[in-house]
Parts: structure tokens; C-alpha cells; sequence
């Protein structure tokens, strides 16, 4: 611990409210390096399928500490920092690749995969003279290693080695979607790519819990009954940690409600007809009948399944009012080509130029514009009422956003 | 062999379709393709690892006109246009009485306020038909270099 603090007082209506501030003060994103992404918790790193075999390796990132995630020969995961023990240039400069020994660029400084180093370039100097000290000892200097663990093929990484496994910090109701999802048959990478949003990680992190936005900015999906609150639906929080959440949707069950109409909302306001529909015709996955669903794992991932569009989304700060939102597409590895095709058709609803999403890429920006010289403002958030309990009947709510904050305001100490 | 009357019509629709789209003509950009014509925009990284979901696909027109009614009616963002600068196409026999067609494009973004980016650069891969002088896209792909997208992409590049 650096000791950093910075001087926040949460107002005391509590996670009801959330200080413009978090979102702009360079002194919060500092302490949030230390106590949140070098503290406990899991943070999403990759893919398994990116790491497969031994010798895979893939770069990424925690918070602002670069991270290499390894496969060594014996098919063990590694967690490293990518910063060399030597001089701290980086070790690995590529996304992805597959190596027998990780060697710095720099002086050639090689480590193995599990991050013990192997060899120093002229250790013994040249022709007798140079070299290390004697007692130099390689075993002292090795890449930091991290804790990493792979679950419903996703790969978390940690710098608390006390955290308990992913599946029990999650909790039983998240484990069992995720395994929904992503554990239940081996899966396939569809497509990537990403989107800068000019916002704070945190704004981000909001409007994945939030169920009230959702079908109000998003008009595609009321219009088209891709997700609405009149459908069958609800938002489930994590047990324990209210920071992990789902919300999800059961199309069949759609029964109309007046308030579209006459709340005169954005949302209601265009024909219901698509002449290209062929990208709405889904087929049900599971027998649950949930059609639509967003998972959040705190701090920085989410899972969305919407029709048969299944999507890893990986929010990564790149500074204080920039955001690098990643996409995963995936299937699974037996899907037929009908299937393949459905879900390459549905990949348009969401991501960078989402029929449903694309609106995402702009509305946190203008929430981080508008509350530039908000001073010691903060934001509202009473929809549902002032708790961080599941709500299993409405998604009418901000319960998952004040979960969000009920965690990260735990976690970053501010009383 | 693509005779110097084809050559010409083809150039000359590749510059109409990118001024259509910077003149904000967005209603007629389905019109810029056959029938059961494709577009798709995705990046280079999603085309060499031959991965299948890039960042917009369209089948068919109708598709396209989806597009352009949900950004009309219902997508919101802030105000922009575009300026798109295309490199001289290489065209070549594309098979099926097609003609396939390659050429580089950046495109600069401007906002409301001013604020001007290099928002996309990157290659049109093309196969074009243009039976007795009607020139159509059959299939457009956008190839993009990076795979990031600065905040989206709502108008056809």
C-alpha cells in the first residue's frame, strides 16, 4: 500500500448518491489502482480459448498494470507482470503468440513460463571482465507473478493471493448463469473489436446495471421486442457482494404496457417492422425462456446474451475520461453454419455500430461533459427504491447500479 | 479484361457513393447495391484470423434501409459528417460476370463544435456488377486497420 488518500465524504443518503467527482478527480483513479484493481478483486484478463496451448501466451492489462497471462508446458496458467526485472521495459510486446521462454528485447533477460528467470545476457561478462557481481543470484529476480484462475473460459487474474476462488467470490447465483453461458459447452471466438468511449470506467460500469436506460435510450429494442420492461423479467444481484449482477428477459412473455405509450417516451416512437428481419430470427438456447440478459462481474466485465448473441464486453480505463470497450463475440465450437450465420446477423445489434448499443458509445460521454463543474453534486439514483436487493418482479430499478457502488465504495474505503 | 468504358462507369460510381454519403444523401445508400447485395464493415485483425463477426453486416437491402430508418428515427448521437478520400481503385475480373474492385479510403469525422479526428482508414474490397452499363454493388467489405472504433460508427463508411 502507497498510503494514498484522497478526501472524499460519500454523502449520506449513501449509495443512493454518487459524487460527480469520481469521475474526473486524478487522485481517485490513482487510489483506485491500488485499492481496487492491486487490491481483491478478480479482474478479467482474456479469453481461455486465447491461451489453449502450451506456450500461448496473451498480453493485457489490470487496471494500468500490464499483464502477461502464459500457458506453460505442462498446460498450467501463469499470471505475470510484463515488466522486466531488470530495467521494467515490457517482455511481451505482442497481443498474442506462443513462445517457449519469454525474453526482453531490451538486454535479453529470459524467463520461463512461469516467470523464473533463466538467463542474463553476458552474465559473466566478455573475455573475463564485466559481468554480474558474484553473488548475483537469478532466483531474486523474476517476473512478479500474479494469481490467475480460469473459470467458464474466462481467465481472472489477481494480486491478492488471500482471495478465495472466482466461483465462491461471485457467488452461487452468478456462478450458475455464467455457466449458463459460457460453461456449459466449449465455445468459439466469433469476432472482436473495440470502441474508445470518452467517459470514465465507472460510467461505463453504471450503464451495464442499467435496466431502467436500457429500453428508453435503446429504442431498437422496445420497438422490435428485443428487451422491454413489460416482458417477464428481473434483475438478480449477487449473494454477499452486491457488485455482480444479472438482468435478464423472456420475450414469449411480452404483455404491453400503456406506459410506453403514454409516457411519450423516445422509445416508442417509430413503425415496428423491419425490412430486413432475418436478424431477429432467433431460436430458443435454453429452456429457461430467457431470451435477453447482461451479467456484470465487478470490476471492469460483462456478459450479454441477447437473442442468440452471446458477447464477452471488457471495459478497460485507459485514463481518467477514456475507456477502451472491448468485444468478444463467441458461439459455441458445435454450432451448425445456420447457427453461425444467425449469430454473425445478430452481432448488428450490438457493438461499436449496435442497432440496440451504439448509443452507449456516446451517452456516458455526455454525462461526463455534463458534469464537468458539477462541484460536490452527485447523481440520483432512487429508481426501485434506496436498496441493493434482487428484484425479481421489475427492472424498473437502479438496484445493480447502487450494488456497483455499495462494492466499489467498500472497497475504496470512502466512509 | 475490363474495357476502358467500365473502367470509367466503375470509377465513377465508386466517387458517387463516397460523396453521397459525405453530402448526407443517406437514403440513397441502399440504392448503391444489387437487390441481395452485402455490405459489412470489419478489421484487419478480424480478416486475417478469419473471424466472421466484424462491426456491421448487412444481407440484402433491407437490411440497409433498417440501418438507415433506425438512424433517423431511433439511434442517438451527436451530429457529424464525414469526409471519406479514396486511392485509385485496381480493378480486376472478379468471376461470375463480376467485377472485383480494391482500393484504400481514409475518412476524417467532424462534430458539431468543430472537433475534427482521422476517424477510419483502411481498404474497400469490392465485386461489382454493371450489367449493360447499371453499376451495383454485389458486395462491398470494409476492411478496417485498427480494430478500435472512436465512440461508433452509425453512417455506412
Amino acid at each position: 500500500m502507497s498510503g494514498a488518500t484522497v478526501d472524499l465524504a460519500w454523502p449520506p443518503d449513501g449509495v443512493t448518491r454518487v459524487p460527480y467527482r469520481l469521475f474526473d478527480d486524478p487522485g481517485i483513479l490513482a487510489l483506485e489502482q491500488e485499492r481496487l484493481f492491486r487490491g481483491p478483486t478478480w479482474n478479467f484478463l482474456c479469453l481461455e480459448l486465447e491461451v489453449a496451448g502450451p506456450g500461448d501466451y496473451r498480453t493485457g492489462a489490470i487496471g494500468e498494470t500490464p499483464i502477461i497471462v502464459t500457458r506453460d508446458e505442462q498446460g498450467e496458467l501463469h499470471g505475470l507482470v510484463n515488466r522486466c526485472a531488470h530495467k521494467g521495459a515490457l517482455v511481451c510486446l505482442a497481443e498474442r503468440g506462443n513462445r517457449r521462454s519469454l525474453s526482453c528485447v531490451y538486454h535479453a533477460w529470459t524467463y520461463d513460463l512461469a516467470g523464473r528467470l533463466k538467463g542474463v545476457a553476458f552474465r559473466n561478462g566478455l573475455k573475463g571482465s564485466g559481468g554480474m557481481p558474484t553473488d548475483f543470484d537469478p532466483a531474486q529476480h523474476r517476473l512478479q507473478p500474479i494469481r490467475v484462475e480460469a473459470f467458464c473460459g474466462l481467465v481472472f487474474g489477481t494480486f491478492d493471493f488471500g482471495m478465495p476462488p472466482v466461483e465462491e467470490w461471485i457467488g452461487p447465483t452468478m456462478t450458475h448463469f455464467l455457466r449458463r453461458n459460457l460453461g456449459s459447452r466449449p465455445l468459439k471466438l466469433l469476432g472482436v473489436h473495440s470502441q474508445t468511449i470518452h467517459n470514465n470506467w465507472k460510467l461505463y460500469a453504471e450503464n451495464v446495471r442499467d435496466s431502467y436506460h436500457a429500453t428508453l435510450l435503446h429504442t431498437f429494442y422496445t420497438t422490435f421486442r428485443v428487451n422491454r420492461l413489460d416482458m417477464d423479467g428481473g434483475i438478480l444481484i449477487a449473494e454477499g457482494t452486491p457488485w455482480h449482477h444479472i438482468s435478464y428477459a423472456k420475450r414469449a412473455t411480452f404483455d404491453e404496457a400503456a406506459e410506453y405509450s403514454e409516457a411519450e417516451v423516445h422509445s416508442a416512437q417509430y413503425g415496428s417492422r423491419l425490412a430486413g428481419p432475418a436478424l431477429l430470427e432467433a431460436w430458443d438456447e435454453f429452456e429457461d425462456g430467457i431470451t435477453h440478459s447482461i451479467q456484470a462481474i465487478f470490476p471492469t466485465l460483462a456478459v450479454h446474451f441477447t437473442l442468440n448473441s452471446l458477447c464477452v464486453r471488457h471495459f478497460a480505463p485507459r485514463g481518467l475520461e477514456k475507456t477502451e470497450l472491448m468485444w468478444m463475440y463467441l458461439g459455441y465450437a458445435d454450432d451448425s453454419e445456420a447457427e453461425t450465420r444467425m449469430r454473425v446477423l445478430q452481432g448488428n445489434l450490438t457493438g461499436a455500430s449496435g442497432l440496440v448499443s451504439l448509443e452507449d458509445g456516446c451517452i456516458n460521454e455526455f454525462v461526463q461533459r455534463g458534469t464537468r463543474g458539477g462541484g460536490d453534486g452527485a447523481a440520483f439514483l432512487e429508481m426501485g427504491g434506496r436498496d441493493t436487493e434482487s428484484s425479481r418482479s421489475s427492472r424498473a430499478t437502479e438496484v445493480a447500479i447502487r450494488g456497483f457502488w455499495a462494492g466499489y465504495r467498500e472497497l475504496m474505503g470512502f466512509a | 479484361m475490363i474495357g476502358p468504358g467500365t473502367r470509367r462507369r466503375v470509377e465513377d460510381f465508386l466517387i458517387d457513393y463516397v460523396q453521397t454519403i459525405d453530402d448526407g444523401g443517406l437514403d440513397a445508400w441502399p440504392s448503391f447495391f444489387t437487390p441481395d447485395g452485402r455490405y459489412s464493415i470489419t478489421t484487419r485483425e478480424n480478416r486475417s484470423r478469419g473471424l466472421p463477426i466484424g462491426i456491421m453486416s448487412c444481407e440484402g437491402r433491407g437490411m440497409m434501409e433498417d440501418r438507415m430508418l433506425a438512424l433517423r428515427t431511433a439511434n442517438i448521437y451527436e451530429p457529424h459528417t464525414y469526409c471519406h478520400v479514396v486511392g485509385q481503385p485496381r480493378l480486376r475480373d472478379g468471376g461470375d460476370g463480376l467485377i472485383a474492385a480494391r482500393s484504400a479510403f481514409t475518412v476524417v469525422r467532424t462534430m458539431q463544435d468543430g472537433r475534427m479526428v482521422l476517424f477510419a482508414a483502411g481498404q474497400y474490397f469490392d465485386r461489382i456488377s454493371d450489367d449493360g452499363g447499371n453499376t451495383l454493388f454485389r458486395e462491398r467489405t470494409v476492411v478496417l486497420e485498427s480494430r478500435n472504433v472512436d465512440v461508433l460508427i452509425v453512417m455506412p463508411l
